[in-house]
């Protein structure tokens, strides 16, 4: 057992925490939550120079080599500082598919574009009743010619408002079992009947309503196989949600951080507030919260990493991760006080966050439904 | 990052657990009440068990009880890991292992004992046939465990003691009390504490038997009067005791019952397959799926705070924060898996043992009752998030 991180890790962390707090002050930050890219295209540019775009990609493709792992201690770097935009959804959901289902020419085309960070891609997955699983896939793709065409309504697609393509998850067979017949469409985001429509959110990332409306895609658009393609979601899936807490996990540290430095300066009845138990307990709990999410998380992390079978791990990491990230940003704001109740104050950034995260790709109690699967009961 | 066990480490939990199944007392597994996580149900606390002390002997032939301490001393040389594969393994099987003796009693010796209390206190400790009990708390102190005010005065070559302890687990099934008293009463709380080895038969030792809410005889109230004692029974220097006392935390840390969840845990998966089948669910099936994958979650948690803990203390990085944090995720979910267990049960998780039908041998019914000392005992989860505040955020000390 090893529970630390290489040097080349540690290295990867601390640059990217540096980069960040010198480029993307919270100033920025609450700047482009309110802008409707939701991104800096300076800051983008910069990434993309450090290699992060390309990190978990063969270098054959423009990438760095990295591993999912490498790419988990990035994105805890990333959420520590809220860092706004598609970096999330091009890499995680649109990269790592095209890299796991993709076909050679789809790769070289898409994948060394997405590294030099001229390309940004997302998963139009869920619809209407906002779940993960493969019976909510309504949108149809019908075979026409040579071609297929889609329609339907895809609902809380996150960053299409500036995506370059989609990875647009359609039905182009009627089949008993839900999960048969579901095929992946890599979708230019220009292509005529495409409507995107950016709504408004919590956490103030950049979610789109996306409608296809006889949206025309040659066949040679198909990521994956054809009627097959809910296997490759479900693993992006896998993937996507050990990313998001990794996320979590560094905004929730930052919450800490900040809660307790502040327990430490402000003063009343003549002492720091952090010298009284109330505040102290709860800085305890916030730790042991973090603590275990971070456990969990880099464990599910690895066992993506290495390849091995990693249901279980990751349903367990983000049912816990989620709600513990909330419950840290809650308290911190307990500790904050009126302050953090302000516009200005950066704790809302983060329990915003929290509760967005928890969410997407299935809340805790989504996933607690998984284990209970894996358990038999 | 690697979440496997090595090679080795891989090969000696092979070795523990077939060792456990193949010596444990049959029936043992099935017929033991302890509660992960509470200090009223621990078998030994209770009553000697020739069945107990045969297993416990075995162990102590494989160098196990001493497996914490250095090679030099007779100890295994293992890894934290492996210590923590070791009592991983025990507690799933709800086996006696290393006691306070070992645990605590050596280990201190070894690090601040002088030559002479080595040579007299080691070899029969290593051999664990002398049992200890710890005599820290008092009526007045218990949090506040550095006010005690058992008194310890010179008498020549003796200490004279007067005064009582409490909560003084094992203290009438055992040969030593390894003692907490004050042999200065000018200096501040924490200075004047001395660290002493009192036998049992000494006169002037009056036990009283407390019992818990669980019906057992676990700990006792201990009444100290003109108890006289040789002044070379005070382990390490006069005064230091304390520091001592706090240093001996080190000792156990891994000492924490992670597997006996996972065997409760498992126990309950079975009985909640079993009514699902036979359809006699107690609760709704949707939220029996959710209390269980809640506990399976949590003890996955704990599980990681537990093998974090080994790995750092393997790594020589300081611990005694997540030593507090071990602790306190640990007893919480003892009372986290006594009450899920009482919601999935039902009117079943009433019955106690020796009911007919009570499901998991009446376990449940009584870990609801053992899983409240689980919080208080050892340091309160209150304490341990003080320790946690303090020396790991580093927030003022609040008293």
């Amino acid at each position: 057992m090893d529970f630390g991180l290489t040097d080349e890790q540690e290295m990867l962390r601390k640059s990217a925490r540096d980069f960040l707090q010198k480029e993307l002050p919270k100033k920025l930050v609450r700047e482009l939550d309110e802008s409707d890219e939701g991104y800096s295209p300076d800051v983008w540019k910069k990434m993309s120079d450090l290699g992060w775009m390309g990190l978990p990609f063969p270098s054959k493709y423009g990438g760095g080599d990295g591993s999912f792992l490498d790419l988990a201690v990035l994105l805890e770097a990333m959420g520590y500082n809220v860092v706004p935009g598609p970096f999330f959804s091009t890499v995680v959901l649109g990269g790592l598919t095209v890299l796991a289902a993709g076909t050679e020419a789809q790769k070289k085309d898409i994948l060394p574009k997405i590294a030099a960070g001229n390309l940004k891609l997302t998963l139009a997955l869920t619809e209407a009743s906002g779940r993960y699983d493969a019976k909510s896939v309504r949108t149809t793709a019908t075979q026409q010619d040579g071609s297929y065409v889609i329609n339907g309504t895809k609902l809380f697609v996150p960053d299409a408002n500036v995506a370059d393509y989609l990875l647009c998850v359609a039905r182009t067979k009627a089949a008993r079992k839900p999960e048969n017949g579901i095929t992946i469409f890599l979708v230019d985001a220009k292509a005529p009947g495409i409507k995107c429509t950016l709504l408004k959110t919590l956490a103030r990332d950049k979610k789109c309503e996306v409608i296809f409306d006889n949206v025309a895609v040659p066949r040679g658009s198909i990521v994956g196989r054809l009627n097959q393609g809910w296997a490759v979601v479900e693993d992006v899936l896998e993937k996507a949600k050990v990313a998001k807490c990794a996320e979590m996990v560094g905004g929730a540290q930052a919450a800490l951080d900040m809660a307790v430095a502040y327990a430490k300066e402000r003063v009343q009845f003549n002492r720091p507030i952090g010298s009284f138990q109330a505040i102290q307990h709860y800085c305890a709990n916030m730790v042991s919260d973090v603590d275990g999410s971070r456990f969990v998380t880099y464990k599910a992390a690895w066992k993506v990493s290495e390849g091995l079978p990693a249901k279980m791990d990751v349903a367990i990491a983000k049912a816990w991760t989620g709600e513990a990230y909330s419950r840290v940003t809650l308290l911190g704001h307990q500790i904050f006080g009126a302050i953090g109740f302000t516009m200005d104050h950066d704790m809302h950034l983060y329990y915003r966050r929290a509760k967005a995260g928890d969410i997407m790709f299935g809340d805790s109690a989504a996933q607690r439904a998984l284990v209970a699967d894996e358990l038999g009961l | 990052m690697n979440f496997r066990f090595d090679a080795a480490q891989e090969a000696f939990y092979q070795e523990v657990d077939s060792f456990i199944r193949r010596e444990l007392p049959s029936g043992w597994v099935e017929s033991s009440h302890h509660w992960p996580g509470g200090y009223g149900t621990i078998p030994d606390f209770e009553e000697l068990n020739p069945a107990a002390e045969e297993f416990r002997r075995k162990l102590g032939e494989k160098g196990w009880l001493t497996i914490s301490w250095p090679k030099e001393y007779g100890g295994a040389g293992r890894s934290h890991i492996e210590q923590a594969i070791f009592h991983e393994r025990l507690s799933y099987y709800r086996a006696p292992g290393p006691g306070i003796a070992t645990l605590i009693v050596g280990p201190t010796i070894l690090s601040f004992g002088s030559e002479e209390s080595k040579r007299e206190w080691l070899p029969r400790i290593a051999r664990e046939n002398t049992r200890f009990w710890l005599a820290y708390s008092e009526p007045a102190a218990g949090s506040d465990l550095a006010s005690i005010q058992t008194r310890a005065v010179d008498d020549g070559d003796n200490l004279v003691i007067n005064g009582q302890k409490t909560w003084s687990s094992a203290a009438h099934v055992s040969d030593y009390a390894w003692m907490l008293v004050r042999t200065d009463s000018t200096a501040s709380p924490r200075k004047g504490i001395s660290l002493i080895i009192v036998d049992n038969r000494s006169k002037g030792i009056t036990i009283r038997p407390l019992i818990n809410i669980c019906g057992f005889h676990s700990f006792n109230e201990v009444f100290f009067d003109d108890v006289r004692v040789p002044k070379k029974n005070i382990i390490g220097e006069r005064n230091l005791g304390w520091y001592y006392a706090m240093f001996a935390l080190e000792f156990e840390r891994l000492v924490v019952p992670i597997g006996g969840f996972k065997r409760v845990f498992e126990e309950l998966l079975q009985w909640c397959l079993e009514v699902k089948r036979r359809g006699q669910a107690a609760t709704s099936e949707s939220l029996m799926r959710s209390i269980m994958a809640e506990l399976a979650i949590e003890i996955d948690v704990a599980y990681m705070f537990f093998w974090q803990t080994a790995w750092m203390i393997d790594r020589g990085l300081p611990t005694n924060v997540e030593a507090s944090l071990l602790k306190l995720v640990v007893t919480e979910l003892s009372q986290k898996l006594a009450s899920a267990a009482m919601r999935i049960l039902g009117p079943h998780g009433e019955l106690e043992k020796g009911a007919k039908g009570a499901p998991l041998n009446g376990r449940v019914c009584t870990g609801y009752l053992d899983c409240i000392s689980a919080l208080v005992g050892a340091g309160t989860s209150e304490i341990q998030r003080n320790i946690i505040a303090s020396r790991g955020l580093g927030l003022p000390w609040s008293n």
